[in-house]
């Protein structure tokens, strides 16, 4: 171990690397709820001292783990096996940006909203708009394939990222993508996106910008219940039209947020939609009308549109702010990820309620209702006796109504190290083996981040001795 | 609702009963996937002994309010358009040919000329099954539109060219069909054209004139065509010829590439902001040309059709060793379309 630290200083600079105790204790964990424990961790500044970490790694035969801000809620960054920390939050630099052909390549420390701040004067931004936007990094967007309100027009971070380069657990480095289109053979870049640092770790990501839409509206639909905006929000998509953001908050929620941040939400609704049309004038307008029309027939009491940037920033504010007012309430909070059909969401989110309500816990519920991706918050106080046996518990039965319904284990928050014992909810054992072979190519020492998204035995391999000779 | 019966099923596929496909794959030692033939060249034809399957056809579930359609893979996408427009949705493949399956499309992995505006082919495909080298049947992504569970298997097998597996199921994303559709032409540069319009759905340019494509409703789209001083016109003609291809480069470069390959004789047409230009010539040498031009400035050109001394995809390759790996650990022993997706190893 010790040559190990040694040889980490000797690459990135004796503050580069550490491994006292306090260091360790602070990169045990990401945003989510698992502790782990990091052998070491250490702060690259620039692109050759990332790869020098990996190598040095490779040359020890250490796991390492990738990690930005640590904003995860999945425990994809959580150190299992006492791996290597690579904390990629100094390689922060906006290399370059090119209006015309409208991309930015970036280290993967950026910010995320400091790269959409960094390109405002150009009339351009980037799409994907994680809540904690403000905080997390575009490298590890690129790792969890981050979503955020507004992908459900302009689509996830796999959508965005032209390219990216990569070091891979060898200490290799590759190119996967490219800015010029439709490269011949696999996409190695689709691959590697939503990966979570389980292929290897981005060097420099090159990025899509996208040009502001000429008119915004914004729209506040507020409700007497929670079935009715649950069916408006279907009722949106049936009639053809695609809102650039469509998310619903639900009456606890947006009381929370009202008292927090002042936006102006009703405070006796039991639920209110948020939804942002945009486009060229005529088309706004038509869907503004749509919306207004669907809301109205489904039981809206009042539709507001906002009336300038100020109010509209408001909205967004409180929306973005929602687990930052929870705090207020409890202590602590269990953050669930699942995304169901869209005709689903009225049934499944009776469904979740209702062993919220059995589990005898508070549930609140704040998410990107026009994909489907219901994002149920428990709050809670975990000195109370049995608590956590009982989030836990509800935890289980809300996945498992959701992939009843014919829904997924996530939408934007990754699979980590918190559900991976889950994935044959949705996938079959030769699924899982599929998987594995990708992975496994890209890996084939299984450094990089390992026990992260596979479940134990996933590979055929690891179930069955296999015959010499036969292949599985 | 079951179309199986309109057509779906290719002439020469020997099975499109799932378990008969999975026998046929497990036992034979070289397997070709057919679709609708539109693609055949692309990347070369695989060994004349090889057994051919073919995906089953039909619609299998389709709700337009989920704005999803589940569609097994040896369906036209004629017969998908037909099914999608009735409920005035669309998934826009956009093949060359209507009569390309839907399997077949996404093997090939070649993106619609509305590219510009929805993305490229992949971003589509939601869920996808297939058969593996080994007969197993495999499940990747997931029903919903969005989804981070597992790896990202539907993004492998589009533009895998049947290396992977034989896909036999797909769930897409649909979208709501635009009001208006317009093709418009002008005189003006493509460039400032692009920078005029707001998600234009097309902007291609054959080094005179601009062709766009605007979608919307109507007052936007006329507002738009106003906007850039052009007028309605036809579609334009796509190059066509015995020998056929497509360059990819960095979009930014189109304007300096414009006089080369207006030297090298071939009809060419560029999808501005995309980067792909669509070639056709009467002789191979011209394609071979069009190909240099390409390489030299760091992209590659894709044989599409014709030019049979020519390498499928050249030399401009990217990541062999990876690819190959990743081949590897999915068909150990090569049995799948080998010669596809470049020169059979060993």
């Amino acid at each position: 171990m010790r040559a190990f630290i040694s040889d980490l200083q000797a690459a990135l600079g004796s503050d580069g690397a550490r491994a006292e105790p306090l260091e360790l204790s602070l990169y045990a964990r990401d945003a989510g709820i698992a502790r782990g424990d990091a052998a070491a961790v250490c702060f690259p500044r620039t692109r050759d001292e990332l790869i020098a970490a990996v190598r040095v790694a490779a040359r020890h035969r250490r796991p390492f783990v990738a990690r930005g801000s640590g904003t995860g809620l999945a425990g994809g960054a959580t150190p299992v096996g006492g791996p290597l920390v690579i904390v990629t939050t100094r390689l922060n630099r906006i290399l370059e940006v090119d209006a015309a052909e409208r991309v930015a390549w970036v280290e993967p420390g950026v910010l995320n909203l400091d790269l959409s701040r960094h390109v405002a004067h150009l009339g351009l931004h980037y799409a994907p708009d994680p809540s904690s936007q403000s905080a997390c990094t575009i490298g590890g967007n690129v790792a969890t394939n981050a979503g955020g309100p507004h992908c459900l027009a302009s689509g996830v971070t796999a959508a965005h990222v032209l390219a990216v380069e990569v070091v891979l657990a060898d200490g290799s480095v590759t190119m996967l993508g490219g800015l010029e289109p439709d490269q011949a053979g696999y996409d190695l870049r689709g691959c590697f996106v939503g990966s979570e640092g389980t292929m290897g770790i981005a060097t420099r990501v090159a990025v899509r910008l996208t040009p502001n839409p000429p008119a915004v509206r914004t729209l506040l639909l507020d409700f007497v219940t929670i079935e009715d905006a649950a069916a408006t929000v279907s009722g949106i998509i049936a009639a053809g039209i695609v809102p650039a953001a469509l998310e619903m908050m639900d009456a606890e929620i947006t009381r929370a947020v009202e008292d927090y941040v002042g936006a102006g939400y009703p405070r006796d609704a039991a639920a209110v939609l948020l939804v942002e049309v945009d486009g060229l004038d005529a088309g706004v307008a038509h869907q503004v009308a749509v919306v207004e029309r669907v809301g109205t027939e489904h039981g809206a009491r009042t539709v507001r549109i906002a009336a300038d940037e100020r109010e509209r920033s408001l909205l967004w504010k409180g929306r973005k702010s929602a687990f930052g007012a929870i705090a207020r309430i409890a202590p602590d909070y269990y953050l669930h990820d699942a995304v169901v059909p869209r005709t689903k969401l009225v049934e499944v989110l009776q469904q979740v309620y209702a062993i919220a309500h059995e589990q005898q816990l508070t549930m609140m519920n704040v998410f990107h209702a026009g994909d489907g991706n219901l994002h149920p918050l428990i709050v809670f106080d975990a000195r109370e006796p049995g608590v956590w046996e009982r989030v836990h518990r509800a935890g289980d039965e809300i996945l498992a109504a959701c992939v009843a319904a014919g829904g997924v284990l996530s939408g934007e928050h990754g699979i980590g190290l918190e559900k991976r014992e889950a994935m044959p909810l949705v996938f079959s054992p030769d699924d899982l083996d599929a998987q594995a072979r990708l992975r496994d190519a890209f890996d084939p020492s299984g450094l990089a981040n390992p026990e992260k998204i596979l479940p134990r035995g996933s590979r055929c391999g690891e179930l069955q001795r296999v015959p010499e000779g036969a292949w599985i | 609702m079951d179309l199986t019966a309109t057509g779906s099923v290719p002439e020469r596929g020997v099975a499109v009963d799932v378990d008969e496909l999975r026998a046929a794959v497990a036992t034979a030692t070289t397997v070709s996937t057919v679709g609708g033939r539109t693609h055949w060249e692309v990347g070369g034809a695989p060994p004349e002994h090889a057994v051919e399957v073919s995906a089953p056809g039909g619609v299998t579930k389709y709700d337009p309010a989920d704005l999803t359609v589940v569609v097994n893979a040896g369906t036209t996408c004629a017969e998908l358009g037909a099914v999608l427009a009735a409920a005035g949705q669309e998934c826009p493949l956009d093949p060359r040919s209507g009569r390309a399956t839907v399997g077949g499309a996404l093997a090939v992995g070649l993106s619609g000329h509305r590219r510009l505006r929805y993305g490229p082919l992949r971003d589509y495909v939601l869920e996808v099954r297939f058969v593996t080298a080994d007969g197993r049947l495999v499940t990747g992504g997931g029903p919903t539109v969005k989804n981070v569970t597992g790896y990202d298997l539907p993004r492998l097998l589009v533009g895998s060219l049947g290396t992977i597996g034989v896909m036999v199921r797909v769930i897409l994303r649909c979208q709501p069909l635009a009001a208006v559709a317009e093709w418009t032409v002008t005189d003006g540069d493509p460039f400032d054209v692009r920078r005029r319009t707001f998600r234009p759905s097309c902007i291609v340019w054959d080094g005179h004139r601009t062709h766009v494509l605007l979608e919307g409703v109507p007052a936007d789209v006329a507002g738009e065509r106003a906007a850039i001083r052009s007028e309605p016109s036809p579609a334009p003609i796509w190059p066509d010829g015995p020998h056929r291809g497509r360059l990819s480069v960095r979009p930014g470069l189109l304007p300096a590439l414009a006089p080369a390959l207006d030297g090298t004789g071939v009809h060419w047409l560029a999808e501005v902001g995309v980067g792909t230009v669509h070639v056709a010539s009467d002789s191979d040498t011209g394609l071979a040309r069009a190909r240099a031009i390409a390489e030299g400035a760091g992209g590659w050109m894709l044989r599409e059709h014709g030019a049979p001394a020519l390498d499928g995809f050249g030399s401009a390759r990217p990541n062999p060793g990876m690819t190959e790996r990743v081949r590897a650990a999915f068909d150990p022993t090569g049995k799948l379309s080998p010669g596809r997706l470049g020169p059979v190893r060993g």
